[in-house]
């Protein structure tokens, strides 16, 4: 048996004990195959938390109202005590940054540093989604980037004006994202030195586009159409398919943005693309951090370098962190990302460890097999919504009793579907995947045409996934996209080939009775 | 491999500019609740920063989202009692539906206010946006016995702890090449004299004369080492001189009514009229002092305790308070150093007789001085000879005397703003 030596006891941390247990989590981490990229680890105060916390976890960003409101809300929730601060922060970026507050107990600093600097780290660098999305060496030249762009901007076109084209972009950054096209990688450099160029050729491209004066002819003519004789709609419809990325399609095809306009667009748009495997992976991420931290801390404990008192206060937290309130609890709001993920991690774990029959069945590849081989393999290859499909064993069903509801409009009762029975599993199982599947959360719309050859009104299809209607929230998008379009915007909403409902913007004056 | 970085010391407020934008941006919205924030709120809260909410549908930042409606399918943790096939009547009966998932829409968007605290600061540029002093034209400089120090160029005279470096070596050095320039030339012509004779034929040569030219060059050269580096005249100061200022001080007159049909009430809202005029005027002066007067058929300069809370019951002569006013002015605050303002707050009360002297008083005497009255009237009833009287005051100084009535508390700061907005001409 060990002696037990910890490196320090209490609650007080200094630079020297933090470095010491830095560097025994570092052991254990590489036992554990966990690879990362260089941790930066930052000491801040609660205020520069907040701050962090207002720009998104953006160690530096350019500046709108919007994060001016966030600052705002956290500060009152802060001052107020209705919520703590994150013990830490953690940016996907190379070397990864990690914010530790000052504030924090010695326990919670070493907690903090497994949990975010070996266990998100890794996740970063190892998760297909980020590896294909993200790179993480550029962001931050990128922000930098951004930021001096969109000051200069500012300065040379006044404030408000920028102001309002990042509302109208925020609105869609949502739709700013390829979702099956791998984006180039972002760098500082390389767009501080394409920038003028691009906005340059950008512009001769969309004057081509709506050029007015007729191109020469095809040669061989156009075909004869009893319905089109002078082969007007030969061409077919602009764009020949529909796109998903909205902000992409504004950038390259509004008819009147000034090229600076467009580069702030393409700016929203890199930038959510960024985010967009962290929206993916919320359970995942979040789960594998907890798990590594549980993990750790406890490997930390058995080679006896952290105390009793360090690892009580420790299960006090970590307890906390994976608690899962029940539907009906007041408390109760939503799943708890980190409940779910750690649950899973924690199970595919004791499946490999000690598979019972039922294992056996559910899980036939792993069951049995090398415990971290196969969390690494979960950990690298799935989002949240594959991730699901594939790890959810009725055993973490059953412990969170979990059910599904279905609520439909043209039911009078709401029904119970499934619950955690033998009938249930599977059901659950592909409802709660569906549940974090981005495409399902976020309503599915689409470019569908510009009239490049008519009145430039742009049209979007949006298919409805179940019946389920937009929010009232369209308009206002809409109208912040008629911003940016310059020319009527409408919207239909499409349940199969069937139009329920349209909405355009800028209103009509005369309400037609249509709908 | 990993590194610490210590932030701690780093610039800590990263989203002042955001906060900022913030709060230009919702200007009217946050105006229009700071108004209501200072009607309600109590006298002595109003040096503290402010919780603000303005409504969260006006700044959220709209996306597309799913509405209510539809099918849809929600997994929960907890289930107790539920059977697979289970009916459940939807909470809240019925129509629509879509009240399972009010809490999934993205932070707290569902709340319907946003709420967030100012700063006491911003609560005040808040409270007093658009306002600004009325004749605050600068009293004639001629007026000033307050001097500021400016600097005023370069002076010959001056304490060693002005001097002006880089102007006394550039003087300096005028000097020297002045100084030296003849004596240098008259030393170059010794010298070739010098040489011209050294270089002739031993027996041409006049030994006198080399000599003597060797007598000169040595004495010239005395002379150019004699031209001081630097000195007494080459130094130069910074000058400074006094320029009269105008006034940085102000003094407020409190002036109330205490007799018997003042009640408390009318005291709060008299006070919160005070404290706003002392927090307006605080912003515009460096020192705005406090003076108290209190009357009922005698003014008494009291501390500020007992000039809100103490009791005291009778009749009413409002002279009496304006003659004491006009006393302290000549003894304390001469009108040529001090920005006088008067606050008279009342309940219209008054002998009748003593209304007209008031007016005299005012006309004769103490109008002249001041930079503005203001007169409130706490009353819910009608005017009375007081109200008058000062009628014919107001026009006869319409830009410097503003009287109102208040009725009740909430008139307070739409009468504040009133009597202070900023005039279109201007």
């Amino acid at each position: 048996m060990t002696r037990r030596k910890p490196i320090a006891t209490g609650s007080d941390w200094n630079f020297e004990t933090l470095t010491a247990y830095e560097r025994e989590i570092a052991r254990l981490a590489d036992e554990y195959r966990l690879d990362t990229y260089p941790n930066q680890i930052e000491i801040i105060t609660s205020e520069q938390m907040m701050d962090a916390y207002a720009s998104v976890g953006m160690p530096i960003g350019y500046h709108h109202w919007s994060f001016g409101k966030q600052f705002l809300a956290v500060e009152q929730a802060y001052r107020r005590g209705q919520m703590g601060l994150a013990y830490e922060l953690v940016i996907n970026s190379d070397p990864c940054i990690a914010y530790l507050m000052e504030e924090n107990t010695l326990m919670m600093q070493v907690l903090v540093m497994a949990h975010a600097c070996y266990g998100h780290n890794s996740f970063f660098k190892g998760n297909y989604l980020f590896r294909t999305w993200t790179d993480a060496s550029a962001i931050v030249d990128y922000l930098v980037f951004a930021r001096r762009y969109v000051s200069e901007c500012e300065e040379r076109h006044g404030v408000a004006a920028v102001e309002q084209l990042l509302d109208a972009c925020h609105a869609l950054q949502n739709y700013g994202v390829d979702r099956y096209k791998r984006p180039s990688p972002i760098s500082a450099e390389e767009e501080a030195r394409r920038q003028a160029e691009r906005a340059e050729y950008l512009q001769s491209q969309v004057n081509l586009l709506w050029s007015t004066i007729p191109e020469h002819r095809p040669a061989h003519g156009p075909e004869h159409d009893e319905e089109d004789p002078l082969g007007l709609h030969q061409y077919g419809r602009y764009p020949a398919e529909p796109q998903e990325n909205l902000l992409y399609f504004i950038e390259k095809n509004a008819p009147l943005l000034e090229p600076w306009q467009r580069e702030i667009v393409r700016i929203v748009r890199k930038l959510a693309q960024y985010f967009y495997p962290q929206r993916q992976t919320q359970v995942m991420n979040e789960g594998w951090a907890t798990f590594w931290h549980y993990t750790l801390m406890n490997r930390l404990y058995d080679e006896g370098l952290v105390d009793e008192g360090v690892i009580l206060e420790f299960l006090q937290s970590h307890t906390a962190v994976v608690s899962q309130q029940s539907f009906d609890s007041p408390y109760f709001n939503g799943i708890n990302p980190y409940a779910l993920g750690f649950a899973m991690y924690s199970d595919i774990k004791r499946i490999c460890q000690e598979p019972t029959a039922e294992d056996r069945e559910w899980f036939p590849d792993i069951a049995g097999s090398d415990w971290l081989e196969t969390l690494h393999f979960a950990m690298r290859n799935f989002k949240d919504e594959s991730f699901i499909q594939q790890f959810l064993s009725p055993k973490v069903i059953r412990d969170l009793k979990l059910f599904t509801l279905v609520d439909d409009d043209q039911d009078e009762m709401l029904t119970i579907e499934a619950i955690h029975n033998e009938r249930g599993y599977r059901r659950i199982r592909e409802a709660l995947s569906t549940q974090y599947a981005l495409s399902v959360r976020e309503p599915n719309i689409q470019v569908w045409e510009a009239d490049i050859r008519g009145d430039r009104s742009l049209t979007l299809h949006h298919v409805q996934d179940r019946r389920r209607p937009l929010a009232k929230s369209v308009y206002p998008v809409l109208r912040h996209l008629h911003q940016l379009w310059g020319f009527p915007v409408k919207l239909l909403s499409m349940e199969g080939e069937e139009v329920v409902r349209r909405y355009q913007w800028p209103l009509p004056a005369d309400l037609e009775g249509r709908g | 491999m990993s590194y610490f970085i210590d932030r701690r010391l780093n610039d800590r407020h990263k989203s002042e500019v955001n906060r900022q934008r913030f709060l230009d941006r919702y200007r009217t919205h946050i105006k229009r609740s700071v108004e209501e924030a200072v009607n309600k709120r109590s006298i002595t809260d109003m040096e503290r920063g402010e919780k603000v909410s303005i409504p969260a549908r006006d700044i959220s930042e709209p996306v597309f989202q799913h509405g209510p409606g539809g099918k849809r399918t929600v997994v929960s943790p907890g289930n107790k009692e539920f059977v697979e096939g289970d009916r459940l009547r939807r909470p809240g009966g019925g129509g629509g539906g879509g009240a399972g998932e009010g809490s999934a829409s993205n932070q707290g968007e569902g709340m319907d206010e946003f709420a967030f605290s100012l700063t006491r600061e911003e609560f005040l540029d808040f409270v007093f946006d658009g306002l600004e002093l009325p004749h605050l034209e600068r009293k004639a400089l001629l007026d000033l016995e307050e001097v500021r120090p400016v600097r005023a160029g370069i002076a010959r005279e001056g304490v060693p702890a002005r001097i002006n470096i880089v102007r006394s070596m550039r003087e300096a050095q005028a000097r020297r090449i002045a100084m030296r320039a003849p004596i240098k030339r008259a030393l170059r012509e010794a010298t070739e004299a010098l040489e011209a004779e050294e270089r002739k034929d031993p027996v041409l040569r006049n030994p006198a004369r080399i000599a003597e030219l060797k007598a000169e060059i040595e004495r010239l050269e005395k002379r150019l080492d004699a031209v001081p580096f630097i000195d007494t005249y080459d130094l130069r100061y910074n000058n400074l001189i006094n320029q009269p200022q105008p006034s940085n001080k102000a003094v407020m007159f409190c002036v109330m009514d205490v007799s018997g049909s003042m009640t408390q009430s009318h005291k709060d809202i008299a006070k919160r009229f005070f404290l706003l005029l002392y927090l307006f005027l605080e912003r515009n002066y460096e020192k705005v002092e406090l003076v108290f007067v209190r009357h009922h058929t005698a003014a008494k300069e009291v501390d500020e305790d007992e000039f809100f809370y103490s009791r005291e019951t009778g009749g009413t002569i409002v002279s009496s308070a304006l003659s004491l006013v006009d006393e302290i002015i000549r003894d304390r605050y001469p009108a040529h150093q001090w920005n006088l303002y008067v606050a008279q707050a009342s309940d219209g009360d008054n002998w009748d007789d003593d209304s007209t002297t008031c007016r005299q008083l005012l006309i004769k005497s103490l109008m002249p001085r001041l930079q503005y009255f203001t007169y409130v009237e706490i009353t819910p009833h009608a005017h009375q000879a007081l109200w008058e009287e000062y009628e014919s005051v107001q026009a006869e100084f319409p830009q410097r005397f503003a009287m109102r009535q208040i009725v009740e508390a909430g008139d307070i700061y739409p009468v504040f703003r009133e009597l202070f907005r900023r005039r279109a001409e201007r």
